[in-house]
């Protein structure tokens, strides 16, 4: 079942990501302030709402295991976590090329940018936590607290350009600014285009990291037959 | 196209396809290695003396 998922929306993702390639380098017009490097948008909002995301739903996933104490949800947690962190660097990383070119600068202290790295820093704490704790259910429980709380960073990063003056720009899209939004309709439609191809890449991503997760499992418990017999 | 647009437009998005494609080979890497183990394991319990 989790290889016909990983198969079909990575198949998916990349004919979609062919798609939208076509539509954003040779359809798109450029933009009228910025030219041609505000394409990199599309690939700087719709990972940074792909690991959103996954954040939000290993808190979940989190809050799941602390309640039920199954495994699943803790191969979940981890799994989408990882995947997250991935995408929230090519979100950190697109964004301080578009800075360097727009603003003269590769990256600003300002409220937006600094708790979006520190919300990286604290989901690769995650993960670094759970290398640290040998015990399997001690780790599974301290790293869904930590999930659960990481989530906290997240909201304040979402939150931030409008609660802080920020150099990073505020929200431009339909869905925050509440109105037609600041964008032209096109390239918006364009960035939740991006953002389905992210979500279908997510999902193959986040079944292959599961099924790795499982293997290391079927390790760990191979290691301690060995370790019995010797 | 502005050619310095242009420049860090195509920066960009080679920086985003690199981040995935790394991701990407380091979850196949660590799927091999994974698997060896679960291998070399398998082996040295099929070898030892049944208690």
């Amino acid at each position: 079942m989790r290889d016909k998922l990983i198969y079909g929306a990575g198949i998916f993702a990349a004919l979609y990501f062919v798609r939208n390639l076509y539509v954003i380098l040779l359809q798109l017009p450029d933009e009228a302030l910025q030219g041609a490097v505000y394409r990199i948008f599309f690939f700087h909002l719709p990972p940074y709402f792909a690991a959103v995301a996954c954040f939000f739903g290993a808190a979940i996933a989190s809050g799941l295991y602390l309640k039920t104490k199954q495994w699943k949800y803790d191969v979940f947690a981890v799994s989408a976590t990882e995947v997250g962190l991935a995408l929230a660097a090519m979100n950190l990383v697109t964004g301080m090329i578009w800075g360097r070119q727009q603003w003269g600068i590769w990256w600003t202290w300002d409220a937006r940018l600094t708790s979006a790295l520190i919300t990286w820093l604290i989901y690769l704490g995650y993960l670094m936590l759970r290398e640290g704790i040998k015990d399997p259910s001690e780790r599974a429980k301290n790293s869904a607290v930590l999930s659960i709380f990481a989530l906290f960073a997240v909201y304040f990063t979402y939150k931030a350009n409008v609660w802080y003056r920020t150099q990073h720009p505020g929200p431009v899209l339909t869905i925050r600014t509440g109105d037609a939004g600041t964008i032209d309709p096109a390239m918006q439609a364009m960035i939740y285009h991006n953002l389905g191809a992210f979500l279908l890449l997510t999902v193959a991503l986040v079944a292959v990291r599961m099924n790795l997760e499982d293997s290391q499992r079927a390790v760990e418990s191979l290691r301690r037959r060995a370790h019995a017999i010797a | 196209m502005d050619q310095r647009e242009f420049q860090y437009m195509f920066y960009g998005l080679a920086a985003a396809w690199t981040i995935l494609c790394l991701y990407t080979l380091f979850l196949t890497s660590r799927g091999r290695k994974i698997q060896a183990e679960i291998d070399h394991l398998k082996r040295m319990l099929e070898s030892s003396p049944k208690k």
